[in-house]
C-alpha cells in the first residue's frame, strides 16, 4: 500500500510539473493520471501492485469532494441575484447533457455492434 | 452555550487542533453513508450532499470558522489529487473496451459537451443573468479546477464557479438514473460516460457505487470532458454571447 500510495504521488508530482512547466490547461492530476495509464500499458504488472489502493481510493471519491462542498456552501451568499436563472440553467442544462451524452454514445454502440455483426 | 462552560472549553480547545476538523468529517460522511444505505443507495440521498449538509450545520451552530475547519478536512481534501491519478487503474482494465469504442466516445464527449455549454449560456442569458454569471456557469460540468481557470479566463467569477460545478456534480450524480431510466439507456458504458461527461467528478464518485466498468467510463467522460471544455468554452462562449 505504501509503495502503491508513492507511485501515485510520484505520478500527481510529474502531472503538476509538465502541466506547470508547460503552462498546460488541464490540472496537474489529470496528467498524472495519463501519465500513469501510459506506464501501465508499458508495464502491465504494475497494475496488479497498485491496483487494491487505488480501488480503495475510489471506493471513497465521495468523500474526498466533502470539504470543498462545505467551503462552497458556507460561502454560498455569492449565488445572490440571478438565482432562478442559475437554478433552471443547472437543472435543464445538467439534465440535457447528460440525456444527449448517453443517446449519441447509444446509438452508435448500437451501430458499431452491427457493423462488427455483419 | 454558557450553561455547558466545560464543553465550550473543550470544544475551543479541541476546534484549535486539525484532529476536530478531520473526525467530524469522516464522522459526518459516516452518517451519510449510513442514511445512504438505508435508502437502498437511491442516488437522491447523496451521501456527498448530507455530509456537506450536515457539516454545515455544525459549523453553523458552533460558530466554527471554514478556515478553522478546513486545517483538519485539508487531509482528506489532498487525497483528491492521488485519487484523480488513480482513475489510472480502472481506465487501464477497460482499454480494450475503450478501444472498440472509440468512436462512438468522441462523438458523444463532443455532443455532450457542447450541450452542457450552449443550454447552460443560452438558459441563463434568456432567464436575464449578468454576463459574469453566465461566465461563471459556462464550465460547469469540467473539473472543479479547470472549470475556475476557464470561468476566470472569460471574465466569470471563479468562487461562484466552484459553488456551480459542485452543484451540478451532485445534481447529476442524484438524478442521472432517473433522467437514463426514462431514456431507456440501459448499457453501462453510456450511463458511466454520460455522468462523468455531465458531472464530473461527483457524478464518478456515484459511478462507482454502482460497477467498476461504470466508473471507468465515467473517469474517462470526467478526464475528456476537462480538456475539452478549456478549449471550447474560450471559442464558444464569446460568439454564444454576442449573438444572444
Amino acid at each position: 500500500m505504501l509503495l502503491s500510495l508513492t507511485v501515485l504521488l510520484l505520478f500527481q508530482c510529474l502531472g503538476e510539473g509538465l502541466s506547470y512547466l508547460f503552462r498546460l490547461p488541464v490540472p496537474g492530476p489529470v496528467v498524472g493520471m495519463l501519465l500513469l495509464l501510459v506506464f501501465l500499458m508499458a508495464r502491465p504488472r504494475a497494475a496488479d501492485a497498485i491496483e487494491p489502493t487505488a480501488n480503495e481510493l475510489l471506493r471513497h471519491l465521495s468523500l474526498l469532494f466533502v470539504p470543498a462542498g462545505v467551503g462552497i456552501m458556507v460561502s454560498a451568499s455569492a449565488l445572490r441575484g440571478n438565482l432562478l436563472a442559475i437554478v433552471l440553467a443547472i437543472i435543464v442544462s445538467t439534465t440535457l447533457s447528460i440525456a444527449v451524452t448517453a443517446l449519441v454514445m447509444r446509438a452508435l454502440m448500437q451501430r458499431h455492434r452491427e457493423g462488427s455483426a455483419r | 452555550m454558557t450553561a455547558f462552560p466545560q464543553i465550550n472549553a473543550i470544544w475551543v480547545y479541541l476546534a484549535a487542533s486539525p484532529l476536530l476538523g478531520l473526525t467530524i468529517t469522516l464522522f459526518a460522511y459516516l452518517i451519510a453513508q449510513w442514511i445512504y444505505a438505508r435508502c437502498q443507495f437511491n442516488p437522491l440521498a447523496n451521501p456527498v450532499l448530507i455530509a456537506v449538509a450536515i457539516l454545515v450545520a455544525v459549523l453553523q451552530i458552533s460558530r466554527t470558522p471554514y478556515p478553522t475547519y478546513f486545517e483538519g478536512a485539508q487531509f482528506v481534501h489532498f487525497l483528491l489529487g492521488p485519487a484523480t491519478v488513480a482513475l489510472a487503474l480502472p481506465l487501464y482494465r477497460q482499454l480494450g473496451n475503450l478501444r472498440k469504442l472509440a468512436a462512438p466516445l468522441i462523438v458523444a464527449l463532443v455532443a455532450g459537451s457542447m450541450t452542457a455549454i450552449v443550454s447552460a449560456v443560452a438558459i441563463a442569458s434568456w432567464l436575464g443573468a449578468s454576463k459574469q454569471t453566465i461566465a461563471s456557469l459556462a464550465p460547469k460540468s469540467a473539473t472543479t479546477p479547470i472549470a475556475m481557470a476557464v470561468a476566470t479566463s472569460i471574465g466569470g467569477i471563479p468562487s461562484l464557479t466552484a459553488v456551480l460545478v459542485i452543484s451540478t456534480g451532485i445534481f447529476g450524480a442524484a438524478f442521472a438514473r432517473v433522467i437514463l431510466n426514462a431514456l431507456r439507456v440501459t448499457e453501462p458504458e453510456a450511463r458511466g460516460f454520460a455522468l462523468g461527461v455531465a458531472s464530473h467528478g461527483i457524478g464518478t464518485a456515484r459511478a462507482f457505487q454502482v460497477s467498476q466498468q461504470m466508473g471507468a467510463f465515467a473517469g474517462l467522460g470526467m478526464g475528456l470532458n476537462g480538456i475539452l471544455t478549456s478549449i471550447l468554452v474560450p471559442l464558444v462562449v464569446p460568439m454564444l454571447t454576442a449573438w444572444l
